[in-house]
């Protein structure tokens, strides 16, 4: 049975100390209910624990964690999933800026859309490959810096009927890993030092394998999805600015 | 009055506002309870809020709120607005003590209009106009008398700040007694400036009052640029340039407000070479005319006026802001639960792409003293502007 937690006006220290307790308990799933606010909830936390967030998280929702499926019932607020390990957030909702800043592992699925710099930093080692899947749009500098890991931007669930794909900037200073984009987007929104092409069988069969666990999470049906064109952002150097200083 | 510098670096502000279009007044309870909810955004060196509607019983006089050092600058104040205004009541501005609020400057406000006899003439240059007036009384208090500041000078509004956390500030000023048609709200955690409380938000001139979450890394332009036009920065923190930018540009230049949004937050010179004539044109020329009035830096602004609460983000938004609808009441925060915690189930919540204006005006005649700065028409820009009323209910 699930353990719940009542987060109204409580300071999110406290709430931090009672979900820990909880773990400690032998506790697998936490429900949080009337959460408004309280920032960094379940940050650093090691364990497979499957938390249910209703009402809207403050910054920095499962920040550094390792393990734990937090599923936001709602918006979440900037910085969700900052230098996230491992582990999973599923927002049925929007999400703020800074989404996935620095994530080093992990899934972050988004079902409508997402601030600015979303990305933003994200790398990858062996097989700690993060993924970001956004169901709306992104606003500008979208995988900002990025390293590693992957972005999926698919615009089917967007409140912005008039905004682009993606805003500007984006890509900007990406070195590694990979942006797929369901739909085209202008080319001067693209950073400098990026290739833009077409996906191929081996994107197509890699996409479909995290689309079907975002579908399942949200309801959707993958073969609309898959459907339309996608398009992929990789950078053309992993060093773009290796000749900048050094001459 | 003692100034506090802090010693971290960490930059996080907390805004909040609430607009009715309909004039229904609001509790100060409920923006209190909002600001509250981003607590960690400040860090007890200042919180401030502004209030409009507050004052009904004089709504034609312009309420100063004088903050002073001593009860020498408070008679200074006195003996100036005796000679240069009608004054129909002064008081004391209600405070009670409040546990962690130490040193309190004394407030006191006054009820004016400009007197146009006599000597009085060479003070505000001879300046037919009420608003200028004030201005100029403004500008000359802040600069002459030692220990006396105006912490806002509009009609039928004030603003109250000091060194707290915003519910000490809130406690200190008794703001659960006030019920307000718009508020804005401020948590401040000051990284550049001194904490004092001068320096608290908002910063007013006349009925313009503006929060500010960022820093505006152009405060030495914007200040010099201001300084042709008569207005005097005194009170060492850099947002206070953006009351009188709005005051320049808007009031006295009469720019649409949402031309001069763009002034304040332009596109790119990337974007600008992008867009199709007569709009190039029109950008071009405002960051040319206005190139000193760009604020640059990282900034989330909410400002009001007497009709009018404007939401706007610097141009590549490096500060949060989100806005809401529930019914005729709009919402504007750093984080959406401030929003929540006031306003549970919003009709709807967005947030608005850096440097686009979010311009929320009460309907027309619904306010004594109303001022709106629409101008009738929706300039046709490809730069996103989104403002209440939209055009065809202004018919």
């Amino acid at each position: 049975m699930a353990f719940e937690i009542d987060a109204k006006d409580i300071h999110y220290r406290q709430v931090n100390e009672l979900i820990r307790e909880a773990i400690d308990q032998g506790a697998r799933e936490i429900v949080l209910k009337n959460v408004n606010g309280q920032r960094y909830l379940a940050a650093g936390i090691s364990s497979e624990v499957k938390i249910d967030v209703y009402g809207t998280p403050g910054l920095d929702l499962g920040a550094f964690m390792r393990g734990p499926n937090i599923v936001v019932h709602g918006n979440t607020q900037d910085g969700a999933g900052n230098t996230m390990d491992e582990g999973k957030i599923v927002v049925h909702g929007m999400a703020g800026d800074v989404v996935g800043y620095a994530m080093r592992g992990g899934k972050i699925h988004v079902a409508s859309d997402v601030g600015y710099r979303v990305g933003i930093h994200m790398k990858a080692y062996m097989d700690k490959v993060p993924v970001i899947i956004i169901g709306g749009k992104a606003g500008d500098f979208l995988g900002e810096y990025m390293a590693g890991g992957m972005i999926v931007l698919l615009g089917i669930n967007s409140r912005y009927e008039h905004r682009p794909l993606a805003g500007l900037f984006l890509g900007t200073g990406m070195h590694g890993g990979v942006i797929y984009l369901r739909g085209e987007i202008p080319s001067y929104h693209l950073g400098k030092g990026l290739s833009l092409e077409p996906i191929n069988k081996e994107d197509e069969a890699i996409l479909e394998g995290y689309l079907v666990d975002y579908c399942q999470d949200f309801g959707l049906d993958l073969q609309e999805i898959i459907d339309e064109k996608f398009f992929k952002i990789r950078p053309q150097t992993h060093r773009p600015y290796g000749k900048l200083y050094a001459y | 009055m003692d100034i506090f510098i802090p010693n971290k670096e960490i930059s996080g502000c907390g805004l909040s506002g609430i607009i009715n279009r309909q004039g229904e007044l609001v509790k100060g309870e409920l923006i209190i309870e909002s600001i509250c909810c981003q607590m960690e955004r400040g860090n007890g060196l200042g919180a401030g809020f502004a209030a409009y509607g507050i004052y009904p019983e004089f709504q034609e006089h312009y309420c100063l709120h004088i903050m002073a050092d001593s009860k020498k600058a408070l008679k200074e104040v006195e003996e100036l607005l005796n000679h240069h205004c009608y004054m129909a009541h002064q008081e004391e501005i209600p405070t009670r003590p409040t546990p962690g609020i130490s040193s309190a400057p004394r407030f006191r406000r006054y009820f004016v209009k400009p007197r146009y006899e006599g000597e009085v003439r060479d003070l505000c240059e001879g300046t037919p106009d009420e608003d200028d007036y004030m201005v100029n009384l403004v500008m000359h208090i802040n600069t002459h008398i030692d220990g006396a500041y105006v912490i806002s000078s509009g009609r039928n509004m004030g603003a109250f700040k000091g060194v707290g956390f915003p519910d000490q500030i809130a406690n200190f000023f008794r703001l659960e007694e006030y019920s307000a048609y718009i508020w804005t709200a401020h948590n401040r955690f000051p990284t550049n400036t001194p904490g004092w409380w001068g320096g608290a938000h908002p910063f007013t001139i006349l009925d313009w009052s503006i929060v500010h979450n960022g820093e505006i890394s152009s405060y030495g332009t914007n200040r010099r640029y201001l300084e042709m036009f008569g207005y005097h920065c005194t009170l060492l923190t850099d947002t206070e340039v953006v009351a009188y930018l709005l005051d320049l540009l808007i009031r006295r230049h009469r720019l649409p407000m949402e031309v001069a949004c763009t002034a304040l937050a332009p596109p790119f010179w990337s974007e600008i070479d992008l867009m199709p004539e007569p709009e190039k044109t029109l950008y071009t020329s405002v960051r040319a005319v206005y190139g000193a009035a760009m604020l640059n830096g990282p900034f989330a602004i909410l400002f009001a006026y007497n009709g009018g609460l404007v939401g706007l983000n610097d141009r590549v938004k490096l500060r949060p802001l989100v806005t809401a609808k529930k019914g005729e009441f709009y919402y504007m925060a750093s984080e959406e639960a401030a929003i929540r915690a006031i306003c549970p189930d919003p009709d709807e919540v967005w947030c608005p792409k850096a440097g686009e204006p979010v311009i929320i005006e009460m309907e027309p005649n619904t306010i004594p003293n109303q001022r709106s700065y629409l101008h009738g028409q929706i300039f046709d820009l490809s730069t996103p502007i989104c403002r209440f009323p939209a055009e065809e209910e202004e018919e």
